[in-house]
Protein backbone atom coordinates (compact mmCIF):
# COMPACT_ATOMS: atom_id res chain seq x y z
CA UNK A 1 0.00 0.00 0.00
CA UNK A 2 1.49 3.30 -1.09
CA UNK A 3 2.05 6.73 1.30
CA UNK A 4 -0.35 9.11 0.31
CA UNK A 5 1.96 12.61 -0.41
CA UNK A 6 0.40 15.77 0.29
CA UNK A 7 2.39 17.23 -2.50
CA UNK A 8 1.12 20.63 -2.53
CA UNK A 9 -1.78 22.75 -0.83
CA UNK A 10 -3.93 25.93 -1.93
CA UNK A 11 -6.17 28.27 -0.10
CA UNK A 12 -7.61 31.42 -1.07
CA UNK A 13 -8.78 34.15 1.54
CA UNK A 14 -12.05 32.89 3.54
CA UNK A 15 -14.09 35.61 4.14
CA UNK A 16 -16.37 38.09 2.97
CA UNK A 17 -16.40 38.01 -1.14
CA UNK A 18 -20.28 37.92 -2.41
CA UNK A 19 -19.20 38.97 -5.48
CA UNK A 20 -16.48 35.81 -6.29
CA UNK A 21 -17.95 32.91 -7.66
CA UNK A 22 -17.24 29.30 -6.72
CA UNK A 23 -15.62 29.00 -10.03
CA UNK A 24 -13.09 32.02 -9.43
CA UNK A 25 -11.88 30.68 -5.60
CA UNK A 26 -11.44 27.28 -6.34
CA UNK A 27 -9.27 28.31 -9.37
CA UNK A 28 -7.34 30.74 -7.48
CA UNK A 29 -6.73 28.15 -4.75
CA UNK A 30 -5.75 25.64 -7.34
CA UNK A 31 -3.02 28.07 -8.81
CA UNK A 32 -1.27 28.07 -5.14
CA UNK A 33 -1.80 24.14 -5.24
CA UNK A 34 -0.07 23.64 -8.54
CA UNK A 35 2.90 26.30 -7.80
CA UNK A 36 3.24 24.53 -4.15
CA UNK A 37 3.72 21.23 -5.40
CA UNK A 38 5.14 21.42 -8.91
CA UNK A 39 3.25 18.98 -9.98
CA UNK A 40 2.20 19.96 -13.63
CA UNK A 41 -1.30 20.01 -14.26
CA UNK A 42 -1.11 17.41 -16.87
CA UNK A 43 -0.42 14.81 -14.80
CA UNK A 44 -3.56 14.93 -12.71
CA UNK A 45 -6.00 11.60 -13.16
CA UNK A 46 -8.77 13.38 -11.76
CA UNK A 47 -10.23 15.78 -9.88
CA UNK A 48 -12.43 15.15 -6.47
CA UNK A 49 -14.25 18.47 -5.64
CA UNK A 50 -16.70 18.91 -2.09
CA UNK A 51 -19.19 21.03 -2.69
CA UNK A 52 -22.47 21.46 -0.15
CA UNK A 53 -24.93 24.52 -1.07
CA UNK A 54 -24.03 25.53 -5.06
CA UNK A 55 -27.94 24.18 -5.94
CA UNK A 56 -29.04 27.35 -3.99
CA UNK A 57 -25.99 29.84 -3.92
CA UNK A 58 -25.34 29.92 -7.37
CA UNK A 59 -27.83 28.32 -9.28
CA UNK A 60 -25.06 25.31 -10.18
CA UNK A 61 -25.55 21.99 -10.10
CA UNK A 62 -22.99 19.40 -11.89
CA UNK A 63 -20.21 21.03 -11.04
CA UNK A 64 -17.44 18.51 -10.73
CA UNK A 65 -16.33 19.59 -14.83
CA UNK A 66 -17.19 23.16 -14.18
CA UNK A 67 -14.10 23.05 -11.57
CA UNK A 68 -11.72 20.88 -13.33
CA UNK A 69 -11.94 23.78 -16.09
CA UNK A 70 -11.60 26.27 -13.39
CA UNK A 71 -8.46 24.40 -12.21
CA UNK A 72 -7.15 24.08 -15.99
CA UNK A 73 -7.20 20.19 -16.01
CA UNK A 74 -8.72 17.73 -18.66
CA UNK A 75 -9.48 14.57 -16.26
CA UNK A 76 -12.86 13.18 -14.95
CA UNK A 77 -14.10 15.30 -12.18
CA UNK A 78 -16.76 14.44 -9.53
CA UNK A 79 -18.10 16.25 -6.67
CA UNK A 80 -18.81 15.27 -3.39
CA UNK A 81 -21.51 16.07 -1.00
CA UNK A 82 -21.84 15.45 2.70
CA UNK A 83 -22.91 18.48 3.99
CA UNK A 84 -19.84 20.55 6.05
CA UNK A 85 -17.86 17.15 5.19
CA UNK A 86 -18.03 17.34 1.75
CA UNK A 87 -14.26 18.26 0.76
CA UNK A 88 -13.46 15.31 3.61
CA UNK A 89 -15.43 12.17 2.31
CA UNK A 90 -13.64 13.56 -0.96
CA UNK A 91 -9.88 13.61 0.11
CA UNK A 92 -10.60 9.90 1.92
CA UNK A 93 -11.95 8.67 -1.54
CA UNK A 94 -8.79 10.09 -3.11
CA UNK A 95 -6.19 8.36 -0.09
CA UNK A 96 -8.27 5.32 -1.03
CA UNK A 97 -7.92 5.97 -4.64
CA UNK A 98 -3.92 6.47 -4.71
CA UNK A 99 -3.06 3.99 -2.09
CA UNK A 100 -4.78 1.27 -4.26
CA UNK A 101 -2.84 1.94 -7.31
CA UNK A 102 -5.43 3.53 -9.37
CA UNK A 103 -3.93 6.79 -9.74
CA UNK A 104 -0.81 8.44 -9.07
CA UNK A 105 -1.54 12.40 -8.46
CA UNK A 106 -5.54 13.37 -7.83
CA UNK A 107 -6.31 16.89 -7.75
CA UNK A 108 -8.30 17.80 -4.31
CA UNK A 109 -10.73 20.62 -2.64
CA UNK A 110 -14.07 21.89 -2.32
CA UNK A 111 -15.35 25.69 -2.23
CA UNK A 112 -18.39 27.35 -1.32
CA UNK A 113 -20.10 30.56 -2.23
CA UNK A 114 -22.22 31.58 0.76
CA UNK A 115 -22.03 35.39 1.67
CA UNK A 116 -24.15 36.29 -1.31
CA UNK A 117 -27.21 34.49 0.31
CA UNK A 118 -27.25 36.99 2.96
CA UNK A 119 -27.37 36.01 6.73
CA UNK A 120 -31.53 34.44 6.74
CA UNK A 121 -30.54 32.90 3.13
CA UNK A 122 -27.35 31.43 4.56
CA UNK A 123 -29.18 30.23 7.62
CA UNK A 124 -31.98 28.36 5.51
CA UNK A 125 -29.25 26.74 3.09
CA UNK A 126 -27.03 25.99 5.75
CA UNK A 127 -30.45 24.15 7.69
CA UNK A 128 -31.15 21.11 4.80
CA UNK A 129 -28.06 19.49 6.17
CA UNK A 130 -30.60 18.84 9.05
CA UNK A 131 -33.66 16.29 8.42
CA UNK A 132 -36.29 18.54 6.80
CA UNK A 133 -39.36 16.94 7.77
CA UNK A 134 -38.63 16.25 11.34
CA UNK A 135 -36.16 19.09 12.33
CA UNK A 136 -36.12 21.84 9.56
CA UNK A 137 -39.80 22.16 9.74
CA UNK A 138 -40.07 22.70 13.23
CA UNK A 139 -37.67 25.37 12.69
CA UNK A 140 -34.22 23.89 13.99
CA UNK A 141 -31.35 25.70 12.22
CA UNK A 142 -27.81 24.79 12.03
CA UNK A 143 -26.91 26.91 15.19
CA UNK A 144 -30.18 25.88 16.98
CA UNK A 145 -29.13 22.08 16.38
CA UNK A 146 -25.30 22.08 17.88
CA UNK A 147 -27.00 24.37 20.88
CA UNK A 148 -29.36 21.20 21.18
CA UNK A 149 -26.05 19.42 21.76
CA UNK A 150 -24.71 22.04 23.47
CA UNK A 151 -27.27 21.74 26.66
CA UNK A 152 -27.95 18.14 26.23
CA UNK A 153 -23.91 18.39 27.39
CA UNK A 154 -24.60 20.97 30.11
CA UNK A 155 -27.19 18.56 31.42
CA UNK A 156 -24.80 15.68 31.29
CA UNK A 157 -21.55 16.32 32.13
CA UNK A 158 -21.47 20.14 33.35
CA UNK A 159 -20.08 23.77 31.95
CA UNK A 160 -21.35 26.55 31.08
CA UNK A 161 -20.93 29.11 28.61
CA UNK A 162 -17.66 30.29 30.04
CA UNK A 163 -16.05 27.29 29.35
CA UNK A 164 -17.01 27.90 25.35
CA UNK A 165 -15.93 31.27 25.50
CA UNK A 166 -12.39 30.04 26.22
CA UNK A 167 -12.27 28.18 23.01
CA UNK A 168 -13.91 31.36 20.83
CA UNK A 169 -10.94 32.95 22.45
CA UNK A 170 -8.22 30.65 21.82
CA UNK A 171 -9.01 29.74 18.26
CA UNK A 172 -9.37 33.63 17.50
CA UNK A 173 -5.93 34.37 19.11
CA UNK A 174 -4.59 31.61 17.17
CA UNK A 175 -5.78 33.04 14.01
CA UNK A 176 -3.95 36.35 14.46
CA UNK A 177 -0.64 35.15 12.24
CA UNK A 178 -2.99 33.36 9.65
CA UNK A 179 -2.79 36.03 6.94
CA UNK A 180 -5.73 33.90 5.12
CA UNK A 181 -8.06 33.97 8.15
CA UNK A 182 -11.68 35.38 8.15
CA UNK A 183 -10.52 37.18 11.38
CA UNK A 184 -7.38 38.53 12.83
CA UNK A 185 -8.64 40.05 15.76
CA UNK A 186 -8.35 39.36 19.08
CA UNK A 187 -11.74 38.82 21.73
CA UNK A 188 -11.99 37.86 25.08
CA UNK A 189 -14.21 36.30 27.44
CA UNK A 190 -16.50 39.08 28.05
CA UNK A 191 -17.08 39.68 24.54
CA UNK A 192 -18.19 36.18 23.85
CA UNK A 193 -20.75 36.25 26.90
CA UNK A 194 -22.41 39.59 25.83
CA UNK A 195 -22.25 38.79 22.16
CA UNK A 196 -26.24 38.67 21.10
CA UNK A 197 -27.97 35.16 20.86
CA UNK A 198 -28.32 32.98 18.56
CA UNK A 199 -29.50 30.03 19.59
CA UNK A 200 -29.09 30.06 23.24
CA UNK A 201 -26.54 28.96 24.74
CA UNK A 202 -24.99 29.69 21.94
CA UNK A 203 -24.38 33.33 20.68
CA UNK A 204 -22.60 35.20 17.56
CA UNK A 205 -19.09 34.54 18.84
CA UNK A 206 -19.75 31.14 19.64
CA UNK A 207 -20.59 30.46 16.21
CA UNK A 208 -18.53 30.39 13.08
CA UNK A 209 -19.17 32.80 10.18
CA UNK A 210 -20.41 32.74 6.66
CA UNK A 211 -17.69 32.54 4.90
CA UNK A 212 -16.58 32.34 0.83
CA UNK A 213 -13.42 30.65 0.00
CA UNK A 214 -12.28 27.60 -1.61
CA UNK A 215 -9.02 24.88 -1.08
CA UNK A 216 -6.90 22.68 -3.23
CA UNK A 217 -4.40 19.48 -2.25
CA UNK A 218 -2.51 17.82 -5.08
CA UNK A 219 -1.94 14.39 -3.78
CA UNK A 220 0.29 12.16 -5.20
CA UNK A 221 1.98 8.05 -4.71
CA UNK A 222 4.85 7.95 -2.72
CA UNK A 223 6.28 6.57 -5.52
CA UNK A 224 5.45 9.46 -7.87
CA UNK A 225 6.92 12.25 -5.09
CA UNK A 226 9.69 9.94 -5.25
CA UNK A 227 10.22 9.91 -9.23
CA UNK A 228 9.61 13.17 -9.59
CA UNK A 229 11.76 14.22 -7.17
CA UNK A 230 8.90 16.43 -4.92
CA UNK A 231 9.28 18.24 -1.63
CA UNK A 232 6.35 16.15 -0.03
CA UNK A 233 7.79 15.32 3.34
CA UNK A 234 3.64 15.07 4.41
CA UNK A 235 1.67 11.88 3.91
CA UNK A 236 -1.67 11.12 5.05
CA UNK A 237 -1.14 8.09 6.78
CA UNK A 238 -4.91 7.19 8.27
CA UNK A 239 -8.17 7.75 7.05
CA UNK A 240 -11.49 6.87 8.66
CA UNK A 241 -15.14 7.64 8.19
CA UNK A 242 -17.80 7.28 10.54
CA UNK A 243 -21.75 7.55 10.03
CA UNK A 244 -24.99 8.33 12.26
CA UNK A 245 -28.69 8.76 12.69
CA UNK A 246 -29.85 11.92 10.18
CA UNK A 247 -31.93 13.72 12.98
CA UNK A 248 -30.14 14.71 16.39
CA UNK A 249 -33.67 13.06 18.47
CA UNK A 250 -32.41 9.71 16.66
CA UNK A 251 -28.93 9.73 18.23
CA UNK A 252 -28.31 7.31 21.36
CA UNK A 253 -26.20 10.34 22.77
CA UNK A 254 -27.46 14.00 22.43
CA UNK A 255 -23.84 15.16 23.46
CA UNK A 256 -20.87 13.20 21.91
CA UNK A 257 -20.21 12.32 18.34
CA UNK A 258 -19.95 8.64 17.86
CA UNK A 259 -19.82 9.31 13.59
CA UNK A 260 -16.67 11.12 14.83
CA UNK A 261 -15.52 8.29 17.06
CA UNK A 262 -15.86 5.93 14.68
CA UNK A 263 -13.61 7.77 12.02
CA UNK A 264 -10.93 8.27 14.68
CA UNK A 265 -10.78 4.99 15.51
CA UNK A 266 -10.63 3.73 11.92
CA UNK A 267 -7.98 6.37 10.92
CA UNK A 268 -5.69 5.96 13.78
CA UNK A 269 -5.59 1.97 13.59
CA UNK A 270 -4.75 2.55 9.79
CA UNK A 271 -2.05 5.18 10.60
CA UNK A 272 -0.87 2.76 13.77
CA UNK A 273 -1.02 5.36 16.83
CA UNK A 274 -3.19 5.83 19.19
CA UNK A 275 -4.74 9.70 20.73
CA UNK A 276 -1.49 10.14 23.00
CA UNK A 277 0.55 10.60 19.32
CA UNK A 278 -1.16 13.16 18.23
CA UNK A 279 1.12 16.70 18.06
CA UNK A 280 -1.31 18.88 16.33
CA UNK A 281 -4.97 18.92 15.48
CA UNK A 282 -7.36 20.57 13.31
CA UNK A 283 -11.00 20.05 14.23
CA UNK A 284 -14.36 21.38 12.93
CA UNK A 285 -15.57 23.80 15.68
CA UNK A 286 -18.53 24.94 13.53
CA UNK A 287 -19.54 26.21 16.96
CA UNK A 288 -17.54 26.33 20.27
CA UNK A 289 -19.36 23.00 21.54
CA UNK A 290 -18.38 21.42 18.33
CA UNK A 291 -14.70 21.65 19.38
CA UNK A 292 -15.68 20.01 22.39
CA UNK A 293 -17.33 16.87 21.44
CA UNK A 294 -14.68 16.41 18.51
CA UNK A 295 -11.57 16.44 20.97
CA UNK A 296 -13.53 13.99 23.41
CA UNK A 297 -14.52 11.66 20.21
CA UNK A 298 -10.57 11.65 19.08
CA UNK A 299 -10.10 10.43 22.49
CA UNK A 300 -7.40 13.85 23.18
CA UNK A 301 -9.61 14.13 26.02
CA UNK A 302 -12.02 12.13 28.33
CA UNK A 303 -15.72 11.99 27.78
CA UNK A 304 -16.94 15.00 29.94
CA UNK A 305 -13.87 16.84 30.32
CA UNK A 306 -13.32 18.57 27.10
CA UNK A 307 -15.46 21.18 27.87
CA UNK A 308 -12.37 22.59 30.48
CA UNK A 309 -9.50 21.77 27.50
CA UNK A 310 -9.59 25.59 26.43
CA UNK A 311 -9.73 27.17 29.78
CA UNK A 312 -7.28 25.22 31.36
CA UNK A 313 -4.83 25.56 28.87
CA UNK A 314 -4.39 21.99 27.29
CA UNK A 315 -5.32 22.78 23.67
CA UNK A 316 -4.20 26.47 23.43
CA UNK A 317 -1.16 27.10 21.28
CA UNK A 318 1.27 26.17 23.68
CA UNK A 319 -0.85 24.04 25.24
CA UNK A 320 -0.41 19.59 25.36
CA UNK A 321 -2.04 19.65 22.13
CA UNK A 322 -2.83 22.43 20.77
CA UNK A 323 -5.98 22.73 18.63
CA UNK A 324 -7.11 24.68 15.68
CA UNK A 325 -3.74 26.87 15.45
CA UNK A 326 -5.18 27.89 12.02
CA UNK A 327 -7.78 29.58 13.77
CA UNK A 328 -10.28 26.53 13.38
CA UNK A 329 -13.60 26.95 11.73
CA UNK A 330 -14.47 29.50 14.22
CA UNK A 331 -11.83 32.58 13.15
CA UNK A 332 -10.04 31.19 10.00
CA UNK A 333 -13.98 30.63 8.23
CA UNK A 334 -16.25 27.83 7.15
CA UNK A 335 -16.71 28.34 3.83
CA UNK A 336 -18.70 24.43 3.94
CA UNK A 337 -17.03 22.95 0.96
CA UNK A 338 -13.90 23.81 1.47
CA UNK A 339 -13.31 23.44 5.16
CA UNK A 340 -12.24 19.66 5.45
CA UNK A 341 -9.29 20.35 2.29
CA UNK A 342 -8.22 23.76 3.92
CA UNK A 343 -7.70 21.27 7.54
CA UNK A 344 -5.42 18.92 5.70
CA UNK A 345 -3.69 21.89 3.79
CA UNK A 346 -3.42 23.36 7.58
CA UNK A 347 -1.95 20.33 9.11
CA UNK A 348 0.33 19.63 6.76
CA UNK A 349 2.07 23.26 6.56
CA UNK A 350 2.08 22.80 10.55
CA UNK A 351 4.04 19.66 10.24
CA UNK A 352 5.89 20.53 7.22
CA UNK A 353 7.42 23.86 9.49
CA UNK A 354 5.81 26.08 6.73
CA UNK A 355 3.05 27.43 8.70
CA UNK A 356 3.00 30.78 10.93
CA UNK A 357 2.54 28.70 14.05
CA UNK A 358 4.68 25.97 13.32
CA UNK A 359 6.70 27.43 15.66
CA UNK A 360 4.50 26.13 18.76
CA UNK A 361 4.75 22.81 17.37
CA UNK A 362 8.47 22.40 16.40
CA UNK A 363 8.69 18.58 17.15
CA UNK A 364 5.48 17.38 15.70
CA UNK A 365 5.53 14.54 13.71
CA UNK A 366 1.73 13.73 13.57
CA UNK A 367 -1.19 15.84 13.16
CA UNK A 368 -4.97 14.96 12.50
CA UNK A 369 -7.76 16.33 10.97
CA UNK A 370 -11.40 15.95 12.03
CA UNK A 371 -14.25 17.08 9.57
CA UNK A 372 -18.23 17.05 10.72
CA UNK A 373 -21.09 17.27 8.38
CA UNK A 374 -24.67 18.36 10.00
CA UNK A 375 -24.72 17.30 13.02
CA UNK A 376 -22.30 14.83 13.17
CA UNK A 377 -24.45 12.50 10.74
CA UNK A 378 -21.33 12.19 8.85
CA UNK A 379 -17.83 12.75 9.88
CA UNK A 380 -13.81 12.13 8.05
CA UNK A 381 -10.69 12.33 10.39
CA UNK A 382 -7.16 11.74 8.47
CA UNK A 383 -4.07 11.27 10.31
CA UNK A 384 -1.09 12.80 8.81
CA UNK A 385 2.61 11.79 9.05
CA UNK A 386 6.01 13.69 8.46
CA UNK A 387 7.61 10.56 6.57
CA UNK A 388 10.56 12.30 4.67
CA UNK B 1 -44.58 26.15 0.05
CA UNK B 2 -48.43 26.91 1.17
CA UNK B 3 -50.61 24.70 3.60
CA UNK B 4 -53.08 25.24 0.43
CA UNK B 5 -55.87 22.18 -0.43
CA UNK B 6 -53.67 21.93 -4.20
CA UNK B 7 -50.08 21.47 -1.99
CA UNK B 8 -48.71 18.31 -2.62
CA UNK B 9 -48.04 16.63 0.62
CA UNK B 10 -45.26 14.02 2.04
CA UNK B 11 -46.76 10.73 2.40
CA UNK B 12 -46.36 9.86 5.59
CA UNK B 13 -45.54 13.12 7.35
CA UNK B 14 -49.28 15.34 6.63
CA UNK B 15 -50.86 12.00 7.45
CA UNK B 16 -48.86 12.17 11.05
CA UNK B 17 -49.48 15.47 11.54
CA UNK B 18 -52.98 15.55 10.89
CA UNK B 19 -53.31 12.42 13.04
CA UNK B 20 -51.37 14.38 15.66
CA UNK B 21 -54.26 17.03 15.21
CA UNK B 22 -56.59 15.03 16.29
CA UNK B 23 -54.53 13.42 19.38
CA UNK B 24 -53.86 10.26 17.66
CA UNK B 25 -50.03 10.63 17.32
CA UNK B 26 -48.41 7.64 16.82
CA UNK B 27 -44.59 6.11 16.00
CA UNK B 28 -43.63 2.95 14.03
CA UNK B 29 -43.08 -0.42 15.93
CA UNK B 30 -41.31 -3.08 13.97
CA UNK B 31 -41.17 -6.72 15.58
CA UNK B 32 -38.00 -5.94 18.07
CA UNK B 33 -39.92 -3.25 19.30
CA UNK B 34 -37.34 -0.45 17.91
CA UNK B 35 -39.46 2.35 17.68
CA UNK B 36 -39.43 5.25 14.56
CA UNK B 37 -40.73 8.11 12.90
CA UNK B 38 -42.73 8.04 9.81
CA UNK B 39 -42.18 8.07 6.36
CA UNK B 40 -40.51 4.71 6.97
CA UNK B 41 -40.55 0.79 4.89
CA UNK B 42 -37.55 -0.25 7.32
CA UNK B 43 -36.63 -0.52 10.72
CA UNK B 44 -33.60 1.86 10.77
CA UNK B 45 -32.04 -0.46 14.13
CA UNK B 46 -32.79 -4.20 12.60
CA UNK B 47 -33.72 -3.64 9.04
CA UNK B 48 -37.47 -5.28 9.59
CA UNK B 49 -40.08 -4.40 6.97
CA UNK B 50 -42.56 -5.23 9.12
CA UNK B 51 -43.78 -1.41 11.03
CA UNK B 52 -47.06 -1.20 13.06
CA UNK B 53 -48.37 2.22 14.34
CA UNK B 54 -48.20 2.24 17.60
CA UNK B 55 -49.76 4.89 20.09
CA UNK B 56 -47.51 7.37 20.94
CA UNK B 57 -47.66 7.95 24.92
CA UNK B 58 -49.49 10.72 25.88
CA UNK B 59 -46.26 12.43 27.50
CA UNK B 60 -42.93 13.09 27.36
CA UNK B 61 -40.38 14.71 29.39
CA UNK B 62 -37.71 17.41 27.41
CA UNK B 63 -34.26 16.56 27.37
CA UNK B 64 -32.69 19.33 25.77
CA UNK B 65 -33.58 22.64 24.34
CA UNK B 66 -32.68 26.17 22.95
CA UNK B 67 -34.36 29.59 22.16
CA UNK B 68 -33.54 30.69 18.46
CA UNK B 69 -33.07 34.41 18.05
CA UNK B 70 -31.84 33.72 14.48
CA UNK B 71 -34.64 31.81 12.34
CA UNK B 72 -34.87 31.04 9.02
CA UNK B 73 -36.62 32.79 6.69
CA UNK B 74 -39.65 30.16 7.22
CA UNK B 75 -39.94 31.71 11.31
CA UNK B 76 -39.23 34.89 10.67
CA UNK B 77 -41.87 36.30 12.18
CA UNK B 78 -42.01 33.49 15.06
CA UNK B 79 -38.59 34.30 16.97
CA UNK B 80 -37.39 34.25 19.62
CA UNK B 81 -39.17 31.04 19.77
CA UNK B 82 -37.97 27.45 21.44
CA UNK B 83 -37.23 24.40 20.21
CA UNK B 84 -36.44 20.86 22.20
CA UNK B 85 -36.10 17.57 22.01
CA UNK B 86 -38.54 15.45 24.42
CA UNK B 87 -38.31 12.22 24.94
CA UNK B 88 -41.56 9.89 24.08
CA UNK B 89 -40.02 6.46 25.81
CA UNK B 90 -39.80 4.51 22.47
CA UNK B 91 -39.15 7.77 20.30
CA UNK B 92 -37.24 11.52 20.84
CA UNK B 93 -38.79 13.99 18.54
CA UNK B 94 -38.07 17.73 18.07
CA UNK B 95 -40.56 20.39 18.75
CA UNK B 96 -41.10 23.86 19.54
CA UNK B 97 -42.46 24.33 23.03
CA UNK B 98 -45.50 26.81 22.59
CA UNK B 99 -48.10 28.40 25.23
CA UNK B 100 -45.36 28.62 27.79
CA UNK B 101 -42.75 31.34 29.11
CA UNK B 102 -39.77 30.56 26.91
CA UNK B 103 -37.81 31.33 30.80
CA UNK B 104 -39.98 28.90 32.20
CA UNK B 105 -38.37 25.73 29.31
CA UNK B 106 -36.34 23.41 31.36
CA UNK B 107 -34.93 19.79 31.01
CA UNK B 108 -37.17 17.52 32.97
CA UNK B 109 -40.33 19.45 31.52
CA UNK B 110 -43.20 17.63 30.97
CA UNK B 111 -45.27 17.99 27.55
CA UNK B 112 -47.61 16.47 25.01
CA UNK B 113 -47.78 16.95 21.62
CA UNK B 114 -49.35 20.18 20.21
CA UNK B 115 -49.78 21.08 16.20
CA UNK B 116 -49.51 24.85 15.99
CA UNK B 117 -49.15 26.83 13.11
CA UNK B 118 -45.90 29.14 12.10
CA UNK B 119 -46.58 32.79 12.54
CA UNK B 120 -44.39 33.33 9.40
CA UNK B 121 -45.79 31.13 7.07
CA UNK B 122 -49.02 30.29 8.41
CA UNK B 123 -47.77 26.29 7.80
CA UNK B 124 -48.27 23.51 10.71
CA UNK B 125 -45.52 23.12 13.08
CA UNK B 126 -44.96 20.38 15.26
CA UNK B 127 -45.21 21.65 18.91
CA UNK B 128 -45.34 20.65 22.58
CA UNK B 129 -46.96 22.23 25.32
CA UNK B 130 -46.42 21.50 28.65
CA UNK B 131 -48.79 18.38 29.85
ZN1 LIG C 1 -36.20 -2.99 14.50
Amino acid sequence: MSDVRVAGVGLTSFGNTPERTSRDLFGDATIEAFADSGVPRDDVEALLYGNFMGELSEHQGHQGPLMAEAAGIRAPATRYESACASSGVAIRDAVKRIRNGEEDVLLVGGAERMTNLGTAGATEALAIAADDLWEVRAGTTFPGAYALMAQAYFSEFGGEHEDLAHIAVKNHENALTNEKAQYQRAIDVDDVLEAPQVSSPLGLYDSCPISDGAAALVLTSEDYAAEHDLDAPVAITGTGQGGDRMALHDREHLARSPAAREAGEEAYAEAGIDASDVDVAEVHDCFTIAEVLAIEALDLEPIGEGISAARDGRTTADGETPINLSGGLKAKGHPVGATGASQIAEVSKLLAGTHPNSDHVADATTGVAHNAGGTVASATVHVLEVVA
Amino acid sequence: MTDSENAVQDAGFDEWLDAAEDGDAYYLECPNEHGSLPPRRVCPDCGATDLEEVPLPATGEIETFTVTHVPTPAFEDDAPYATAIANFGPVRITGQVVDVDLEAIEPGLTVEIEISVSETTGERVLSFSPA
